[in-house]
C-alpha cells in the first residue's frame, strides 16, 4: 500500500525540523524522554538527538521489576547508539508502595499506575534539566486507544504521532535503530512474554492497512469490505477509534459563558512563538 | 520593459508577534536592496504568522497603521508585496496582501478564496474578499494572489484577461504528503504554477513560508516560473531562503511570440458561456 509506504528522507527531515523548531521556539534546548527498549521510543531518541545534539536530550529507562531485562539492555544499546545522555529510575519502590495498599488490582490498574508513575518522573526531569518531554506514540496506537491516558500518551511534543507503526519500522531501519531493536516483537513490557500482538488480538501491519484506509483515505464501510476486509475486523477497530476519543481530546469543559477555552476561545498553543 | 530581479523571502515568521515579523521583514528588506534587487516579496500573512484563531484582531492593522506606514517607506527603495491582516473602518478582517511601491500603496488584494476544510478554518476568522484587479507597477502590470486564490483557475484567467504579465502568489502552504520522492504538496503546488504560467503566458513569482506552527510545517520551495512555465529558481524546501530571480523580459516576448495562446484568447466566447451558464443556474 502507497500510503504505509513512506519517503524516510523527508520524514526524518521534517521530524528533525519539527524537534529542533518547537522546542527552540519556547526558549528551551533540551529533551527529555522514556526510553523502554522498544522501537517507538528508539526512533523518537534518534530523531531528538539529530534535532538538538545527543548531550542535549535526556533518556531515562524506567523499569519495573517485572519487566524484562533485555528491554533494559536495549534501552542502554540505543542510548549508546546515538550517544545521549542515559539514567535507569527503576519504579518498583513507588509501584509495590502503592500495591500494597491495593492488593487486588489487576493488570490493568498495575500497567496503568506503571505508565503513570513514569510520567511523573519524566516531567520532573523535565523541571530539572529544563527541558520538554517527548512522546513516543505512534499513530496506530493513537488510533486505538492502545496506551495509558496521562501516563505514556502525555508530553509537551510527540514527533511520531502521524506515523503508523508500519512507518515507525521504516524510519527506524533509515535512521538506524539498533537491528535487535527493530526486529523483536512489540510489547508494553508489563509482564514476562507480553506481546503487543497477541494482547490486540491482530498484527500491526493488519490493522495499519485498515486504518490507513479507513482514516486517511475515508473509505466507508462497504468500500473497506469490498477492498477484502473482514466485516467484523471493520466494525471492531471502527468501535476502538470511537471508544478511545476520550483519550485523544482534552477534558471536557461544562459551558456556561461566551468563550469557553477550546471551544470559542480558540488559540495555537504556539502562541507568540 | 527592462529585465527585473526579484527577491522571494522565504522566511519564518512567529506566530501573533507583529514587531518580531516586522524586523525579520526589513532586515530581508535591507538585504534585498543590498543585493540591488527592484522587488521582494514577502509569504502570505508574513506580518503574523498563519493559524491565528482568535488573535487575528488583535494583529489586524489598519492601512493607516505605523507598520503599514514604515513598509511604505521602504518602498521609497524597493518595491515590496507582502501579506497582513488588515482591519478596515467597519471592523473586518481579511487576509491581504499589498503592493508597495515609491512610497504608496499600488494594490491592495484581499484574499477571496478563505480555505476552510481539512486542516484551514480561514472563513472562520476572516472577511472575503471580491475582487481580483491586475494593476501597473515599474515593472509591467501584475497581479495579486494569495495562496488558495490561485486553486480556483479564474481568478489567474482574470489576471491574465486584465493584463498581468506577472503573477505574485504569497502563499503559507503546509506541508503534507510523504510517499513519494517528492513533498506531496510540493508537487501539487508546481504543477499548478508551471501550468498557470504555461497556459497563460504569464510569469509565476511564488514565495512560500517555512516553519513550523503546532506540529504544522510549512515547506517554503519558493520558486520564480517562466512563462514557458519552466521553473528557472526555485528556493529550498522547509529551510529559510532568500530566492533571487532574474526575471527576463526578453522570455515573456518569445513566449508569447512561440505559444500566442493569451492573443487568442476568445474573452467574448468565454462571457457569452459564462452568462448563460450563470442565468440557468438562477433558474
Amino acid at each position: 500500500m502507497a500510503g504505509l509506504t513512506a519517503n524516510t528522507d523527508l520524514l526524518r527531515q521534517i521530524l528533525v525540523g519539527f524537534v529542533r523548531d518547537e522546542v527552540h521556539k519556547v526558549g528551551v534546548r533540551k529533551a527529555v524522554l522514556g526510553l523502554s527498549g522498544g522501537i517507538d521510543s528508539a526512533l523518537v531518541v534518534f530523531i531528538a538527538a539529530e534535532a538538538l545534539g545527543p548531550e542535549n536530550v535526556h533518556a531515562v529507562c524506567m523499569p519495573y521489576k517485572s519487566s524484562n531485562p533485555e528491554s533494559e539492555a536495549h534501552a542502554r544499546l540505543v542510548a549508546q547508539a546515538c550517544g545521549v545522555n542515559f539514567t535507569v529510575v527503576p519504579i518498583t519502590p513507588m509501584v509495590d508502595a502503592y500495591f500494597d495498599m491495593f492488593p487486588e488490582a489487576d493488570n490493568m490498574r498495575r500497567g496503568n499506575k506503571m505508565a503513570r508513575e513514569r510520567m511523573t518522573i519524566l516531567f520532573d526531569h523535565s523541571a530539572q534539566h529544563r527541558a520538554l518531554v517527548l512522546g513516543t506514540s505512534n499513530k496506530t496506537e493513537l488510533l486505538l486507544g492502545y496506551g495509558t491516558l496521562y501516563g505514556d500518551m502525555a508530553s509537551a511534543l510527540n514527533p511520531i504521532g502521524d506515523l503508523y507503526k508500519s512507518h515507525v519500522w521504516q524510519l527506524s531501519e533509515a535512521m538506524g535503530v539498533p537491528k535487535e531493536v527493530i526486529e523483536k516483537k512489540p510489547s508494553a513490557d508489563l509482564w514476562a512474554g507480553q506481546t503487543d500482538e497477541e494482547e490486540l488480538g491482530f498484527s500491526y501491519r493488519q490493522v495499519d492497512e485498515l486504518l490507513y484506509r479507513m482514516v486517511d483515505l475515508r473509505l466507508t464501510r462497504d468500500e473497506l469490505i469490498a477492498a477484502g476486509f473482514d466485516a467484523a475486523f471493520v466494525d471492531d477497530i471502527y468501535k476502538k477509534v470511537q471508544n478511545s476519543h476520550f483519550k485523544r481530546r482534552l477534558p471536557v469543559i461544562a459551558k456556561v459563558s461566551n468563550r469557553t477555552i477550546d471551544r470559542d476561545f480558540r488559540y495555537s498553543r504556539d502562541w507568540g512563538k | 520593459m527592462a529585465d527585473l530581479t526579484a527577491v522571494l523571502a522565504q522566511i519564518k515568521p512567529k506566530l501573533g508577534c507583529v514587531a518580531d515579523n516586522l524586523a525579520l521583514i526589513e532586515e530581508r528588506i535591507a538585504q534585498a536592496v543590498l543585493a540591488k534587487a527592484d522587488l521582494i516579496v514577502f509569504p502570505e500573512l508574513a506580518l503574523t504568522g498563519y493559524f491565528l484563531k482568535d488573535l487575528v484582531p488583535e494583529v489586524a492593522r489598519r492601512l493607516d497603521s505605523p507598520e503599514i506606514v514604515r513598509l511604505k517607506e521602504l518602498s521609497r527603495t524597493i518595491s515590496i508585496a507582502v501579506g497582513f491582516v488588515e482591519e478596515t473602518d467597519d471592523y473586518r478582517f481579511f487576509n491581504s496582501a499589498a503592493y508597495l511601491e515609491d512610497g504608496e500603496i499600488r494594490h491592495l488584494h484581499r484574499k477571496v478564496y478563505l480555505p476552510t476544510y481539512g486542516l484551514f478554518d480561514e472563513q472562520r476568522y476572516l472577511a472575503r474578499g471580491e475582487r481580483f484587479r491586475a494593476f501597473d507597477t515599474k515593472f509591467g502590470r501584475m497581479g495579486l494572489l494569495i495562496c488558495e486564490d490561485m486553486w480556483h483557475l479564474s481568478s489567474s484567467y482574470i489576471l491574465a484577461m486584465d493584463g498581468a504579465a506577472t503573477l505574485l502568489c504569497l502563499s503559507s502552504s503546509p506541508g503534507r504528503g510523504v510517499e513519494e520522492a517528492e513533498l506531496g504538496s510540493a508537487t501539487s503546488w508546481q504543477s499548478l504554477t508551471a501550468t498557470t504560467a504555461m497556459f497563460l503566458n504569464c510569469r509565476v513569482l511564488y514565495c512560500n513560508r517555512v516553519g513550523y506552527e503546532d506540529g504544522v510545517n510549512f515547506w517554503g520551495g519558493s520558486e520564480y516560473v517562466a512563462p514557458s512555465g519552466n521553473s528557472v529558481t526555485r528556493g529550498s524546501i522547509l529551510e529559510e531562503d532568500q530566492v533571487t530571480a532574474t526575471v527576463d523580459e526578453g522570455a515573456l516576448r518569445r513566449e508569447r511570440i512561440f505559444s500566442p495562446m493569451l492573443r487568442d484568447e476568445n474573452l467574448f466566447v468565454t462571457m457569452q458561456e459564462l452568462r448563460r451558464i450563470e442565468r440557468e443556474r438562477g433558474r
